[in-house]
């Protein structure tokens, strides 16, 4: 920690960082102590997070095992569970999210980092992070009374009547609660973390990479084509993925707006249901004590979905290097 | 030596400065490209304002001192959010004060004790990331099979524990920001002074990044208010009475919106839509604000 | 291939001296001496002028960072832009393609004209006037691509993507760096040493085929070794291209330029200013101005 000393100081601050390293005060074995015990707790959390969840869904891993994975059927009055119509569910939510997030938050990150004007920038940039601090229940609540039926009235037969052959858009059902709607609403949650996280990584790019290109006779949208993204990709690549886990976890907005439906269905306009809304829906009035046991099993599928999203990031954002070697 | 003729160029360079060759084509793809970036922004902006208006509007109506200062009704229709608000309150400030503390004692370690490069910090670093990737309905089940499932009772101390979790890693985080921006001169000096390292932190160093904690602390405290999930499973609770007891079930804002939007009876969404207004208000202003002060805070250190 | 000891009186037209004022600042313009030849040689011709600049003061908001400069920048040949730090020499030249645009407080006044048009005009497009004045940066920018592709890069958009293999190799050729990277021309252009990647950044400039190339310190981030070989390569390259190199080192413009101009700032006013422009052995060696001298000289700066 000494910083750039000046010469003659150099000897003196050498001298005290010495007496500092061996001759560390009571005081100061104390804070240490303390601080690494604050860390300990945040490590101790994360295993028993791991630990609670495995122990609790252990009765049904030993009744149903890797067969949940692909019953369809989930009647808590039967006993018989499987996590299939939520994987199918928690999967196309996503991929509609990330299809629509992920071009629009690199669309926006690219006009807040080079073409807004400063003052605009500064007013649309907070803008779209407090997109993020909308509550998800209130997020779902406006899905479920003003998304859904706008959906219902004027997208479906829109996407029915032009893209219905692809067998994803079938005839609009009888409300707009749906996986389509929830993964529009996934999409709101999502883009302001890609767009935020997308604009700091573009705002890096060194400006003479960009000058050099701006002094070959390029236009703005070649430089940001052959230097821009190139050189960031990788980090919009871990943004993406941050978003994704978003997505993955998210509970409440979507239980409001998925219609909860009970089977899997080719189009996306019919209801459906995803692990973390199920465990929300559930969680309040089970029935009977392995209803709880597969709900812990619904909840470790997703934790293992979140960590391991959160560790592919974290491996791409590594990877990821803009700065340059001389 | 002869001046190189202008016609060895493939274009004439006397010419005037026009787009020539292909520049117009290319020139109008640049132009449409960044015409669907700036649509791109105005579809989030037109996104938040459509939703914060369809809140406003529907939450305005109900909006009374009345409502502020009754609880909410037994029957799902009509009443006041006053027991929820209060709940809410303390629920989230149990977990603040569970979470900022050792949030701040973290940071502290990494950015003063830690050795650049420390296996420790790497690893802790993880952790905190990990943490923040785990979903809030997980952390809900977790508390559930913690705390909730043994004592057989919902408690808003349970929610506070879990909102906790879900805060620290944000505390932490803010706050290595803010105490890595405090200049190293102030540190150097103090050591040079003979002063014990523990002793600057607590007289020197946190002082200068106070403000920055504070409001990192904020931040967080507003995405937890806004937490259902980790409520819904461990706090949710019909009796909307008002109480003061954290260690029962405490009605709660998140809960109360979500049972009312659940409710058959399309006359209880009035009460849901001005709770939901009510702790939309105070998340965006919570919101603006922190990150407002933040920036000036980050400013005075670095500037 | 180098010409390190330059051959003054073949290199610039003669011209006539007038005599000049202390104070204002002149650019003769070099016209062939109108004696006539005995020797039955043909007369050079006259060169033609690329830069007319007129007036030209630069301003970053309110403050004035270049003051009232004239000057014309001749075809073909290399213009030093010398003087102490600080003097608006980067500026002036960045100001010659635009490179200035992004500065958001930048504004001008008086006009730059290439071959007769002004590119500050609003009918100017700031692309195409790149297309013709390239430029060459203080350190050098490699793309984080292959060396291949940082050369093609542009010429790709251009469309000119025919014989493309050919427009890279002839490019590498150009500066003086084919020899060294031919057999590695999709390794990562971020693996040559700093020299190489210069002379990378140049041959960039030249696959386009530039009118002008416009040359910020080129060699001020590169060892002795390295700088050498870019000097020697602005020889080469002035037969093709019209040359503006800025450098701080003055005895580095005495070596390759064929004018010089110098900056100063103006002591009181904190204004850059041009001093003097004239062939380079007169700037060197029988300066008009006493600025000038005590530069050139090393009395300050």
């Amino acid at each position: 920690m000494l910083g750039p000393a000046a010469a003659p100081k150099s000897r003196l601050m050498k001298m005290l960082a010495d007496r500092r390293a061996t001759e560390r005060s009571r005081g100061d074995q104390i804070m240490r102590a303390l601080c690494l015990a604050a860390g300990l707790v945040a490590a101790l959390v994360l295993f028993e997070i791991a630990y609670q969840v495995i122990s609790g869904a252990q009765p049904a891993i030993a009744k149903f095992g890797l067969g949940f994975l692909v019953h369809t059927a989930w009647a808590p009055n039967f006993d018989r569970f499987g996590a299939a119509v939520m994987l199918y569910g928690t999967g196309v939510t996503s991929l509609i999210a990330m299809i629509i997030a992920v071009p629009l938050s690199i669309a926006i990150a690219l006009y807040l980092a080079m073409l807004a004007p400063k003052s605009v920038r500064t007013i649309i940039g907070p803008l779209v992070e407090m997109l993020a601090a909308i509550p998800s229940v209130i997020l779902g609540f406006w899905g479920l009374i003003f998304l859904a039926p706008f959906v219902h009235a004027h997208i479906e037969p829109f996407l029915y009547n032009t893209l219905g052959f692809l067998g994803i858009f079938g005839p609009p059902q009888t409300t707009g609660l749906s996986l389509f709607t929830a993964g529009l609403i996934l999409t709101v949650m999502v883009v302001p973390i890609i767009a935020s996280l997308s604009r700091d990584l573009f705002l890096t790019v060194p400006n003479d990479l960009k000058e050099g290109a701006e002094a070959l006779g390029a236009t703005q949208w070649e430089v940001i084509r052959g230097v821009v993204l190139p050189s960031t990709i990788s980090g919009v690549a871990a943004a993406t993925t941050l978003g994704l886990g978003r997505a993955l976890g998210e509970s409440i907005a979507v239980l409001s707006v998925v219609g909860t439906g009970a089977t899997i269905q080719k189009s996306w306009f019919n209801t459906g249901n995803t692990l973390a809304a199920r465990i929300a829906q559930d969680i309040q009035y089970p029935v009977n004590h392995l209803q709880v046991h597969a709900i812990f099993y619904l909840a470790l599928i997703l934790l293992v979905l979140g960590v391991a999203t959160n560790l592919f990031a974290r491996t791409i954002a590594r990877r990821y290097d803009v700065s340059r070697t001389i | 030596m002869t001046s190189a003729a202008p016609s060895e160029l493939p274009y004439d360079p006397t010419a005037p400065l026009t787009p020539s060759g292909n520049l117009r084509r290319r020139l109008i793809v640049s132009r449409i490209t960044q015409g669907m970036a700036v649509a791109a922004a105005f579809i989030a902006v037109a996104a938040l304002a459509i939703v914060v208006f369809d809140v406003v509007k529907s939450g305005a109506s109900v909006l009374s001192i009345d409502f502020l200062i009754k609880d909410p009704s037994q029957y799902g229709v009509g009443g006041g959010i006053r027991s929820t608000i209060i709940g809410s309150a303390i629920i989230v400030g149990l977990g603040a004060v569970i979470a900022v503390p050792i949030g701040v004692l973290i940071a502290i370690y990494m950015t003063e004790f830690a050795r650049p490069g420390s296996r420790i910090a790497g690893l802790l670093r993880m952790g905190l990331d990990l943490l923040q990737g785990v979903p809030s309905i997980v952390i809900g089940i977790f508390i559930l099979g913690l705390i909730t499932e043994p004592r057989h009772q919902d408690t808003g101390f349970a929610g506070s524990v879990a909102l906790a979790i879900i805060m620290l890693p944000l505390v932490a985080r803010s706050a290595q920001e803010v105490l890595r921006l405090v200049p190293s001169p102030l540190r150097e000096a103090s050591d040079a002074l003979g002063v014990d390292r523990w002793r600057s932190i607590i007289t020197v160093v946190l002082p200068t990044g106070l403000g920055g904690i504070v409001t990192g602390s904020i931040l967080a405290v507003a995405r937890a208010a806004g937490e259902t999930a980790p409520l819904l499973v461990n706090d949710s609770t019909a009796a909307p009475h008002l109480t003061f007891n954290p260690f029962g079930p405490m009605p709660n804002v998140p809960v109360q919106i979500l049972t009312a939007s659940e409710a058959l009876n399309p006359a209880g969404f009035a009460t849901a839509w001005g709770a939901a207004l009510v702790l939309l208000v105070l998340i965006l202003i919570a919101n603006v604000g922190a990150r407002f002060l933040l920036a000036r805070s980050r400013r005075k250190l670095t500037g | 291939m180098t010409e390190r000891d330059r051959d003054v009186t073949s290199s610039v037209p003669s011209e006539d001296v007038v005599p000049r004022q202390r104070i204002q600042t002149t650019d003769a313009v070099p016209v062939p001496a109108p004696a006539p030849r005995t020797d039955g040689a043909r007369p050079e011709p006259a060169r033609a002028t690329v830069f007319d600049i007129r007036d030209l003061s630069v301003f970053y908001g309110s403050k004035k960072a270049l003051d009232w400069t004239s000057l014309k920048i001749y075809r073909n040949l290399v213009t030093a832009v010398i003087g102490p730090s600080g003097c608006g020499k980067s500026t002036f030249i960045r100001s010659l393609n635009r490179m200035n645009d992004s500065i958001p407080s930048f504004r001008i006044e008086g006009q730059v004209l290439y071959h007769g048009h002004d590119i500050y005009a609003r009918a100017t497009n700031r692309v195409e006037v790149r297309r013709r004045i390239g430029m060459v940066f203080q350190r050098p920018n490699p793309f984080p691509k292959s060396i291949y592709d940082n050369v093609a890069w542009a010429p790709r958009n251009l469309g000119l993507k025919s014989n493309l293999d050919e427009r890279v190799e002839r490019a590498l050729r150009g500066a003086a760096l084919w020899g060294e990277v031919k057999d590695r021309l999709k390794v990562s252009a971020l693996s040559l040493s700093g020299g190489q990647q210069q002379r990378l950044c140049i041959a960039r400039a030249i696959a386009v085929e530039p009118d002008v190339l416009l040359l910020d310190e080129p060699a001020s981030a590169l060892d002795p070794v390295a700088t050498a070989s870019i000097e020697d390569l602005m020889h080469e390259l002035k037969h093709r291209y019209t040359i503006v190199i800025v450098t701080h080192n003055m005895q580095q413009a005495a070596r390759v330029a064929d004018r010089t101009a110098f900056f100063s700032l103006d002591p009181q006013e904190r204004v850059g200013t041009l001093v003097e422009y004239n062939d380079t052995n007169v700037i060197f060696s029988n300066p008009a101005d006493t600025r000038t001298r005590d530069y050139v000289t090393g009395r300050f700066g």
